[in-house]
Formats: structure tokens, sequence, C-alpha cells
């Protein structure tokens, strides 16, 4: 395999915070990114997403650890590594004293793009994005789809290597979701590189070759979506739902289900991770039979990163 | 560094391209502050027998200080306060393929530019409003232009100090705290020199960067009235300009990065 395009050694983030506290927001992660790779960070808010693509990409500074991408490490030549990559960041920063279009047009002349190649892109990208008739509108009163769609207009207005996709879709309808996840596996397919967060576990699911779970500022876990979905045993998870919220039944199922691995509880929803699903969710149900609970629901449902994230950390990727 | 140039030209332009767009309120800014100031000082007070006429002399070097020491300051502090802590927007700039001194430096150039056009604004104004009771005598046109030049640096900078110090919701704050007492106890209304019977503020007062502007323009425009050396104001402006400088390097990349 080549060498890849980004590697992270060791990279580690302090803030100082007020009365001489430090949050250690990064704690010593490594990880390498694959030419054309989409690679994912899936972790909750405040798991130190957003300070890793801030290393990453010149705008946090590096408290320990290193940053190499395409050769060139970034505590050494800011300048060549912004040339190499564009950044689409959590929170919208497009220059409201310019339109759509030139918010494209002056970003590309930032980077030296000739004058006849950057209009024509910035067309090119304008339709893309599906956002053509409002080329010569300010984006203050851009939904957030379209301020984000624009921003990923402007992202690729100087043909960037890496594309960092901070938290592309939070805040997003499903429609405009959809839509861009459609747009992210275009780009990728084009050919570019792209290193993106989610607190969306369908979201890291659907899009990334490989996603690294992150949780206070650490990797847990990192490999394809379908690896670390066979972490947990038994590849489906059973999800019993009761006509009322029903404690008793947990214990029940831990004492009397064999081959049970883990149990969560959620009001009045049990879920079970089983060796054998199929045949567990047989004894499960026998189960509340004997002992009378009523049943609402009962699902065969298969495993997904959330349930990973669990796995690993105790708690829901939204708590 | 080729690369660099172009990014920076680049800035400038977007610079340029949202100024002209936003003319009448950049003309508002600049303007009211020499109009009023001209009025009051240079008509109303003279002419009710207030102060004497020719306080007008006295007058005219502050009004000019003045109008550039807080055009320079808007210029740069204001819409660098909401880009860094607000809008974000220059997260842009600071992503493109050049170093944040640049960043900055563009940011200074454009509130000195800011603070140059409103000096020679104060020209017109002064001669349609006050020009019964102004005597002026410019001794020298090069030196007038290097003080517009240098003054307006020199404001640029302190603006880029105190737009990456003060948070936009604490700018009322900085007026009162920082550009009003600049004013007050910045040569404006009166020469340094006659601060001479209270020894120990005519000293204290030379910390201040307009001191040094309002002396070098009564130095240009009014040599009868006791003024500073131009070469010492034009020396104690380098100083201070060289030493927000410092501070601004290390205010903005503090600001910028996180
Ligand atoms: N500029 C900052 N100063 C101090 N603490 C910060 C700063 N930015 C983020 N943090 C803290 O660092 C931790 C990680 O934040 P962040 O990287 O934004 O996480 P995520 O993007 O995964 O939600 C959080 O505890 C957050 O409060
Ligand atoms: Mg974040």
């Amino acid at each position: 395999m080549s060498e890849p395009i980004i590697q992270v050694e060791d990279l580690c983030k302090v803030y100082p915070a007020p009365g001489g506290r430090r949050v250690e927001a990064v704690n010593g992660i490594t990880f390498d990114v694959a030419d054309g790779e989409i690679f994912g960070l899936l972790g909750p808010n405040g798991a130190g997403k957003s300070t890793t693509i801030g290393m990453l990409t010149t705008m946090v500074k590096i408290t320990s650890g290193q940053v190499v991408i395409a050769g060139v490490n970034v505590a050494d030549d800011a300048i060549a590594i912004k040339e190499l990559i564009a950044v689409v960041p959590q929170i919208t920063n497009l220059d409201r004293s310019l339109t759509a279009r030139e918010n494209l047009l002056f970003h590309a002349k930032y980077f030296g793009v000739p004058k006849d190649e950057r209009e024509e892109r910035a067309d090119e990208l304008l339709e893309l994005m599906a956002l053509r008739s409002r080329a010569g509108d300010y984006p203050a009163d851009f939904s957030g789809g379209m301020a984000r769609r624009l921003m990923i207009a402007r992202a690729l207005m100087h043909e960037p290597r890496v594309i960092f996709l901070d938290e592309a879709t939070t805040g997003l309808d499903p429609q405009s979701r959809l839509m861009l996840w459609h747009k992210i596996r275009e780009l990728n397919e084009a050919g570019r590189t792209i290193c993106m967060t989610t607190h969306y576990m369908e979201e890291a699911d659907q899009l990334c070759d490989r996603v690294a779970v992150i949780d206070q500022g650490r990797i847990l876990a990192l490999d394809t979506p379908a690896n670390l979905k066979a972490l947990v045993p038994g590849g489906n998870v059973v999800e019993l739902r009761t006509a009322v919220d029903n404690a008793g039944l947990a214990d029940t199922l831990r004492r009397e289900l064999t081959g049970l691995e883990n149990i969560e509880t959620e009001e009045n929803t049990v879920r079970l991770f089983l060796d054998r699903p199929e045949q567990g969710l047989l004894e499960a149900v026998e189960v509340a039979r004997i002992h009378d609970v009523e049943l609402e629901s009962v699902k065969l449902q298969p495993i997904t990163l959330e349930d990973v994230f669990v796995g690993l950390t105790g708690r829901g990727l939204r708590e | 560094m080729r690369t660099q140039f172009t990014t920076f030209t680049a800035i400038v332009e977007r610079d340029v391209r949202v100024m002209s767009r936003n003319l009448p309120d950049f003309l508002t800014r600049i303007g009211v502050n020499p109009v009023f100031l001209a009025f009051i000082f240079g008509y109303v007070l003279p002419q009710t027998g207030t102060i004497p006429a020719d306080f007008a002399n006295v007058m005219l070097p502050g009004i000019l200080g003045i109008t550039t020491l807080s055009a320079g300051v808007q210029g740069t502090a204001i819409p660098l306060a909401w880009d860094l802590g607000t809008t974000k927007e220059i997260q842009d700039r600071l992503l493109a393929p050049i170093s944040l001194r640049l960043v900055m430096l563009e940011k200074i150039i454009m509130g000195m530019f800011e603070s140059w056009v409103a000096g020679a604004f104060v020209f017109p104004v002064a001669y349609l409003i006050m020009s019964d009771n102004l005597s002026l005598e410019l001794t020298s046109v090069g030196r007038l232009i290097l003080l517009i030049v240098l003054g307006g640096l020199a404001a640029a900078t302190l603006g880029m100090v105190l737009g990456t110090v003060v948070e936009p919701m604490r700018f009322a704050m900085m007026f009162a705290t920082i550009i009003i007492p600049m004013v007050f106890l910045g040569a404006t209304y009166y020469p340094w020199a006659s601060l001479s019977k209270i020894p120990w503020l005519q000293y204290l007062v030379l910390l201040n960067p307009l001191v040094y502007i309002n002396e070098g323009y009564r130095a240009v425009l009014t040599p009868d009235i006791p003024h500073m050396p131009f070469g010492y104001a034009v020396l104690g402006i380098l100083v201070s300009t060289a030493l927000l400088m410092a501070v601004a390097i290390r205010t903005f990349e503090k600001r910028a990065l996180s």
C-alpha cells in the first residue's frame, strides 16, 4: 500500500481553562488516513473531534505529538499544509459581506487560481451544489443546508487533496443530509481524501471506509464499520418493548437467559446482546410469558455503531 | 513568497470591494467626527465668545489627531473583533496560504487607509466650517503627509491590539476607559508645553501616542504655537508603533489560533 496521506502520531491538546485548570481535549491519539479514503472520527459532543481537526488544519496549536500531511509536517510549514487541504468547519464561517459566488471567487483568488479557471469552477460548483439560482445572494439568508453546501463548494475551489468536514450534516433536515452524503461520496469517487467527524452513527456507517471511535480525547477503536460491528457479539440485537415500565424484567432475563453478553435498559425497552440472538429471542419471549410480562413488541435488529460505542464506553453517543 | 503576495493582494481586493460597497457607511463613519469637532470648536464656541477665536488654531491639530486616531482604531478594531469573536469570517483568510502575520498586516493597512482618508477629509471640512477663525501656516507638505501616514499606522496598530484583546461586547467600555482618556490626555485641546505647570502629568502623557501625533501636526501647521520639535514627534510615533506592533503580533496570533 502507498504511504498514508495523513499520519497522526501521539497527538495531544491541552487547553488552558479559567482558574488555572487544564482541559485535556485530545489525549494521545494516533492514526493514519490512506490516500483516497473516507475516514471518520465518530464520538459524542466534547470528545475532541473538532480539536483534532483543528490541529490537523493548522488552526489549533499542537500541544505535543505530530501531524504529517502528504509528507509535510504541520508544525514546520503551515502554509504548505494550507495549500493541500480544505476545511468545512462545524460553525458557518462564510464571508457575509460577499455574495455566494463571490465567496467562491475570492476564496480561489486567495489560492492564486487564475481568473478563467476560477470563474468556470465557481459556476460548475454552484450547479453541483444546487445553488445556481442563489449565486448572487448573500449567505446571511441561506438555510443551514445551503450554507453547508456553499462551504463545501468553497472548499473545492482550490482543488485540495484532502477535505476536512467537521460535523458536515449536524443540524440539517434528513433530506439535506442525504443530499450531502451523496455529494461527499461523489467527491470521494473523484479521488479526494476525506477526513470527517460526526456524532451520527448512521453517517459514519454509511459513508466511511474506516472509523475511529473517539471519546474523551482518546481513540477507543479504529476499523471498518463492519469490523467494528463485529466487536459486538451475535450480529443482531434483540429488543423487547413492554407495555409498562418494567424494571424487573431485565433482572429476570439476566438470571434466566443463556448466552447473554450484555443487557441495556431504557424506560420500557430492553436490549439484549446474545451469542445466538435468534434462539435468545424465543427464550426471552418465553421468560416474559412465564412471568406474566405483557410485551408490546419484539424485534431482531442489526448491530449499529451506536451499540459499538455503548459496548466500549457504557454510554450512548448522545448522552 | 510569490503566492503569499498573490494571496495578500487578493485579501486587500476583498476588503476594498466590501468597503466600496459600503461607501456611504464608510464616509459617514469617517466624516461625523471632524464635522462636529470643527463646527463646535471652530465655529460655535468662538462665535458665542465662549472661547477666543484663535483657539481654532490650537484645536485644528487636535481635530486632525482625534479624527485620524479614531478612524484608524475603529477601522481596524471593530471589524476584527467581530470577525474573531462572533462571525469567524476571517477563518477563510487564516486558512489561505499566507502567514498569519501578513493577514494581520493587511487588516492594519486597511485601518491605516481609513485613517488617511479621514485625515485628508479634515482639510476641506476645516476650510468650509472654521476658516474665518483659522490662520494656518503650512510649513511643509511632505512633513504633513508623513504625519498622516505614520499617524494612521500608529492608530491602526493600536486598533489591532484593542480589537484582539477586547471582546466586541466590551467596546463601549474600551472607549470609555482607553480612547476617551487618550483624547483628553493627548495634548488635543492644549499644547503639550502648556502642561509644564503640572510636570508629573507632562511626563506621564508621553506614554500616549496621540500626544506625538497632535504635537507633530502643531509643528507642521501652527508653528507659532508652542510644540514639540517635529523630529521628536515622529520618533514618538515610530516608537509607539513599534511597541504596539510587537504586542499586536502576539495578541493576534493568540486570538487567531486556539
Ligand atoms: N478553545 C477552547 N478552549 C478551551 N476548551 C476548549 C476549547 N475548544 C474546545 N474545548 C474543550 O475541549 C473538549 C473537546 O472539544 P471539541 O474538540 O470541540 O469536541 P467535539 O468536536 O468532539 O464536540 C471539550 O471539553 C471542550 O469544552
Ligand atoms: Mg465539534
